[in-house]
């Protein structure tokens, strides 16, 4: 059991956090401090990058070099910040909102950019901050405060697009697996590249209460009930699928990063570094 | 100085940028500011500078933001269309005291207007575009090498104000072709640096004496939080009137405490003038030509070249105003510079427009016409 030694990632003077009473975000926050631990990222040279929403708050809670973005627009200015000063390690907290809407140029392009940034998009399938609009994620037939009579556009799957725009790792866990989370974080800050993990968490204010999913606690035991490892997802029959969903690394593969692409476009410019 | 060359104004201007410093460039093609950012390609990867071509117009300026927080001097390029999708990070950027530059290249608008031709229509864009109260400096060029030396003194300012800065140039000195000579070396503004540690109680948005913060570079150990949201002395959002009101007021005053000292205009043959003709950027080369005509005629006509957009000459309007008894506003645009020449003169001489906005550019012999008109002498 490894020893409790968060506490240092963390600004103790702007705790307590303002998020609500048995959201999820705080458990990915966590589950984020866990893989830098692990990893051993240097606390003065790693840089949290945010964009707006109550996912993004994170960064305000984390004592590192961090920056709070404008909506949807974390990736751009984390990119600035990678191909600017290569020795920082560049964490990016994002919600999915922020991400897949407002942002959704950045993340594709970011994806095929490959920059080495670790990208955890929070997905509580809403927009919180703001009260409860739907979002990009929210799934089918549910009800949000602009959809009061249920969604009728299909949601995104953040890591379809991620792998499909290029991104160099790609996975998901829940709220629920913080350890398996933290263990797919952490392996996204090993790639060089650009890396997309998807935390799902729960909403239950803003989301679940007016979906009738229960507390927190509850949307966290429907998480738990749903969420199937990649492996036992991959040998479930269609029919078993229904009202599941897989979770694990989707995806690795080996592709030059940016920082080392632009290095040899130097040394062909024959420029000196 | 180097050898003479030919050159374009937007080349002078990625010229300018690299010998103030910037080693970060982030665009998104747009014409007729393109060439600066095809300028930039070419020379930023062998100056050990990092260039990059982003998906879109927020993107690039977002990567500049994120560039100049981790220590580059960090510069960006546009025209109108672009300007118009950028304004909220320009406010993110005066929010968060970020130093960096962006060059608007205008064109005709509204949308996407006239791509290519002249205008003058942004000048209120720019003082007015992001949402909020905000200060803004913007530098207008009127000739190539001009270019070149306004790009290092927005590099410059923006350092030293840790504010964005707006290079307001316009299609007729961007796409200019002129014999220039350009220093071997310019001054530069270093970034601003920390004086104490944390643990002396280190605080990255308090001011210094000269009311700009000392603000720490991402990767320096000092664990800064920057924001969007109106912030106090250590840079976290604080939700208070007194707060609020501080952090607005000093962004304002940060610029206005140095007063005329970076609102530059240029004067020619106003000692004597009872008429002036005010303009900017590649319109007061035209009204400067109008100008010797009309001194020919033996008309009493000066020139008054702002060479500062913002902060506004409201001084040097007023001691123009009060020197003269009318004025022309020349400007490729329905009518902006002149409302604002009208507020500063506060009633002491006639403001008079001599504007266009038909995508071709003002000729002397249109200027000189409505000179001759101002004093009188139109036949």
């Amino acid at each position: 059991m490894m020893e409790r030694s968060y506490e240092k990632y963390f600004r103790e003077g702007r705790l307590p956090h303002i998020w609500c009473p048995g959201c999820g975000n705080g458990l990915a926050m966590k589950a984020i401090v866990m893989a830098i631990e692990e990893k051993g990222l240097p606390q003065d040279e790693t840089v949290i990058v945010s964009g707006i929403g109550c996912s993004s708050r994170a960064s305000g809670y984390m004592d590192f070099d961090t920056l709070h973005t404008a909506h949807g627009r974390a990736i751009p200015f984390a990119t600035g910040i990678k191909l600017a000063n290569p020795r920082l390690h560049v964490i990016v907290i994002t919600g999915d909102g922020d991400c897949t809407a407002i942002g959704g140029n950045h993340f594709i392009h970011g994806c095929r950019r490959n920059v080495d940034l670790t990208v955890i998009m929070f997905n509580n399938e809403i927009y919180g901050m703001t009260g409860g609009q739907g979002s990009p994620t929210t799934p089918l037939d549910r009800l949000t405060t602009t959809a009061p009579y249920g969604t009728s556009v299909r949601p995104f799957d953040a890591c379809h697009i991620a792998m499909a725009a290029g991104a160099t790792y790609v996975g998901r866990s829940t709220a629920y697996h913080v350890r398996h989370l933290a263990k797919l974080i952490g392996e996204g800050i090993d790639n060089k590249g650009f890396s997309f993990i998807e935390a799902y968490v729960q909403c239950p204010t803003a989301y679940g209460r007016k979906n009738r999913l229960g507390s927190g606690a509850d949307m966290m035991k429907h998480m738990r009930d749903s969420a199937v490892m990649l492996s036992a997802w991959e040998k479930l029959p269609a029919d078993k699928r229904q009202g599941k969903f897989p979770i694990g690394c989707f995806l690795k593969r080996e592709v030059e990063d940016f920082n080392t692409s632009y290095e040899e476009l130097v040394d062909r410019a024959g420029g000196v570094r | 100085m180097s050898k003479a060359r030919l050159m374009q104004g937007n080349e002078a201007c990625a010229e300018g940028a690299i010998a103030a410093g910037v080693n970060f460039f982030a665009g998104y093609p747009i014409t007729p500011s393109t060439e600066i950012a095809e300028s930039m390609a070419k020379l930023l990867p062998k100056k050990d500078g990092t260039f990059l071509q982003m998906e879109d117009e927020i993107a690039s300026f977002g990567a500049v933001l994120g560039a100049s927080l981790a220590g580059a001097k960090a510069m960006d390029a546009t025209s109108g269309p672009g300007f118009s999708l950028k304004q909220e990070l320009i406010g993110y950027g005066a929010c968060a005291e970020i130093p960096c530059v962006l060059v608007d290249v205008q064109r005709v608008g509204p949308s996407t207007g006239q791509p290519t031709a002249p205008s003058q229509g942004d000048i209120m864009q720019v003082r007015w575009g992001t949402h909020g109260d905000h200060p803004v400096i913007a530098l207008s060029p009127w000739s190539v090498r001009e270019t070149f030396d306004l790009t290092v003194r927005a590099v410059n300012y923006s350092e030293r104000f840790r504010t964005p800065v707006i290079l307001l140039m316009d299609e007729m000195v961007g796409h200019l072709r002129e014999r220039v000579e350009l220093p071997e070396s310019v001054e530069v503004y270093p970034r601003r640096r920390p004086h104490e540690s944390r643990a002396e109680g280190y605080e990255p948005y308090r001011p210094a004496s000269d009311g700009v913060p000392d603000t720490a570079d991402f990767g320096q150990g000092y664990h800064i939080h920057v924001t969007g949201l109106i912030h106090d002395g250590t840079g976290f959002p604080a939700g208070s009137p007194t707060v609020t009101r501080d952090d607005i007021r000093r962004l304002h005053k940060k610029i206005e405490r140095v007063g005329e000292e970076i609102i530059h205009v240029e004067e020619s043959f106003l000692e004597d003038a009872r008429f002036a003709v005010v303009a900017m950027g590649g319109t007061a080369r035209t009204a400067y030509e109008a100008v010797r005509e009309a001194r020919k005629e033996g008309i009493p006509v000066g020139l008054l070249r702002l060479i500062t957009v913002w902060p506004f000459a409201d001084a040097a309007l007023l001691r123009l105003a009060e020197r003269v008894d009318s004025i022309l506003v020349a400007e490729l645009s329905y009518g902006q510079l002149v409302r604002e020449v009208d507020r500063a003169v506060h009633g002491k001489a006639r403001v008079e427009l001599c504007g266009k906005y038909d995508m071709t550019s003002l000729t002397p012999a249109e200027i000189l016409a409505n000179i001759r008109k101002l004093a009188g002498r139109d036949a």
